[in-house]
């Protein structure tokens, strides 16, 4: 659905984002990863059709992004939660999506049915005549979103929909994303937010002005810091230590009563490891994997 | 160009106006005093009597003298609005979103310049209105005769447009380098300067407002209307509002 090739924008001498390869496939939630400044948002503009690309290509469907007449096409088919909610504060819930829904030509019989589906989905039906300048941090982004899915977008692009939300207002929005994923639609999340996007994407990847690592969750973290098991023991001695090296294993962490082992393929080599372990003596209470989170897949890849 | 998606822009203004009473109070303050309190003035100067006030032959001068103020109303309250319409848009950040939907930049800067029009507009046609029916009641008593309609007035309501498009169009200028309202609609209010110079040189004696230079500065603002829309084209583009814009 998203196709970029040496996408690059720069400013002036500065690049905001270099030779950005990726390809995003219809219906994917694909998370966005990176440290402020490192090109996210001026990705989402350029898919957009916001700002212009300096070089390289981009696709969204069948259209080209900086092809003149595919820009209109592609705002039509995309939806955009900015940064910023930008709501028009002094108009009711309802008046900002009824506003929105003009420009993509939907008739008010189908604006009225796509604002009533939702604001109740959201839960603000009840406030529709409300002015959005009353509501809650939580409330103006679920009605966000809402605007970025008044024509009922093919693809939606999110940029940090959580960011500056308190704990619950945040998970509401999550959950909301989640909803949103059944319906297959293709997300694009930008996000900081490394949790959020281990809960939500089905594919990650980690911009910071080029284009780091790429791949579910579940690939970063074993590619970026393969896999370990940790067996728990009655008690470690040296003979236990040295029988689990003496059958090709690395101990990455040693304490008096656990061992922490590298491994390639838990499943198979697990019985192994504890054969030998019981074979040196050691009582093992039980054995589980570790796996670094994205979190730790995410520093080590940015900060080098 | 499609003018249904522009006026949608308008509209949805012309709500938020509703909601701001100082835009209510800037919209109809001059109109007000320039309709109202002007012919009160000279109803009031006519009746103090000779050596105080002024005489009934004199009136004329001074309403045609009054009714220039809706021009210089016209170069002030576009200057409000279109503040409120195009800063107000990038204090509350809903650019960003509106430059996501399908409109075209011209769309978006018709939309604003219309919204930026049509409510100053208005409310100088109904002073106007006021102001002529008023005067004409003064005139009716004191020289038996209605001076308005006439074809001053008539030159004056055809170049106020003219002076209200210049006025938004540089709101629009101003609007990308300004943060703020009430810096921004100081800064447009600048626009008004030039016809408050021409008022004093016209009480002095420099200048005239007869109807032949008013068709000629008619001509005048016309050409500067279309300078200053192709530079404010340039200024709002989806890019530099998004990249260049404070």
């Amino acid at each position: 659905m998203i196709d970029t090739e040496n996408l690059t924008k720069k400013f002036g001498n500065l690049t905001a984002v270099e030779s950005l390869t990726l390809h995003v496939n219809d219906g994917e939630v694909f998370g966005f990863l990176g440290p402020n400044g490192a090109g996210k948002t001026t990705t989402v503009r350029m898919l957009c059709c916001l700002i212009s690309k300096t070089s390289g290509t981009a696709r969204i469907g069948n259209y080209e992004i900086g092809n003149r007449s595919d820009q209109q096409k592609i705002r039509r088919m995309v939806g955009l939660l900015t940064e910023n909610v930008g709501l028009y504060e002094e108009l009711s819930a309802y008046d900002n999506l009824d506003f929105y829904g003009r420009f993509y030509k939907l008739d008010l019989q189908k604006r009225k049915e796509q604002i009533e589906y939702l604001l109740k989905m959201l839960g603000l039906w009840e406030k529709r005549n409300v002015t959005a300048g009353t509501f809650s941090k939580g409330m103006k982004q679920k009605l966000a979103i809402a605007r970025a899915l008044i024509h009922d977008p093919q693809v939606l692009f999110l940029d940090e929909p959580t960011a500056s939300l308190d704990p619950e207002a945040a998970k509401t929005v999550r959950e909301f994303i989640l909803e949103l994923k059944k319906e297959k639609r293709t997300i694009f999340l930008n996000t900081h937010l490394l949790d959020e996007a281990e809960k939500i994407c089905d594919r990650v990847a980690i911009l910071n002005t080029r284009l780091i690592a790429t791949g579910t969750p579940q690939e970063l973290r074993r590619s970026m810091s393969g896999r370990k098991i940790k067996v728990q023991l009655q008690r470690v001695d040296d003979i236990i230590v040295e029988a689990v090296k003496k059958i090709g294993f690395q101990i990455s962490e040693v304490t008096n009563n656990s061992l922490l082992i590298d491994v390639n393929d838990p499943e198979k080599e697990n019985p192994a490891i504890l054969k030998a372990i019981e074979a040196a003596g050691g009582h093992v209470q039980f054995v589980t994997e570790v796996g670094s989170t994205l979190e730790d897949v995410y520093l080590k890849i940015v900060k080098g | 160009m499609d003018l249904q998606s522009a006026w949608a822009v308008a509209a949805k203004d012309f709500k938020i106006f509703k909601r701001k009473s100082t835009v209510i109070y800037a919209c109809i303050a001059i109109p007000l005093v320039v309709g109202i309190a002007f012919p009160l003035i000279v109803q009031y100067a006519l009746h103090l009597g000779s050596g105080h006030g002024i005489t009934a032959l004199t009136v004329p001068r001074y309403m045609d003298a009054f009714s220039v103020w809706f021009l210089i109303g016209a170069a002030i309250i576009p200057a409000t609005i279109a503040s409120y319409s195009l800063v107000g848009e990038k204090i509350q950040k809903s650019l960003e979103p509106l430059l996501a939907t399908p409109m075209t930049d011209g769309e978006i800067l018709l939309g604003k310049t219309i919204s930026g029009l049509v409510v100053p507009l208005a409310a100088i046609y109904a002073g106007s209105v006021l102001y002529m029916s008023l005067m004409d009641l003064v005139t009716q008593s004191t020289l038996g005769y209605l001076y308005y309609p006439n074809w001053h007035m008539g030159a004056i309501l055809l170049v106020a447009p003219l002076i209200c498009l210049l006025s938004v169009e540089l709101n629009i200028i101003i609007s990308s380098r300004i943060d703020d309202v009430r810096t921004a609609q100081q800064m447009g209010m600048l626009a008004a300067f030039p016809f408050i110079g021409l008022y004093v040189a016209s009480e002095v004696g420099f200048f005239a407002f007869s109807d032949t230079n008013l068709l000629i500065l008619a001509g005048i603002i016309l050409v500067i209307d279309i300078v200053v829309f192709f530079v404010s084209r340039v200024t709002f583009q989806r890019e530099e509002i998004l990249t260049k814009w404070k």
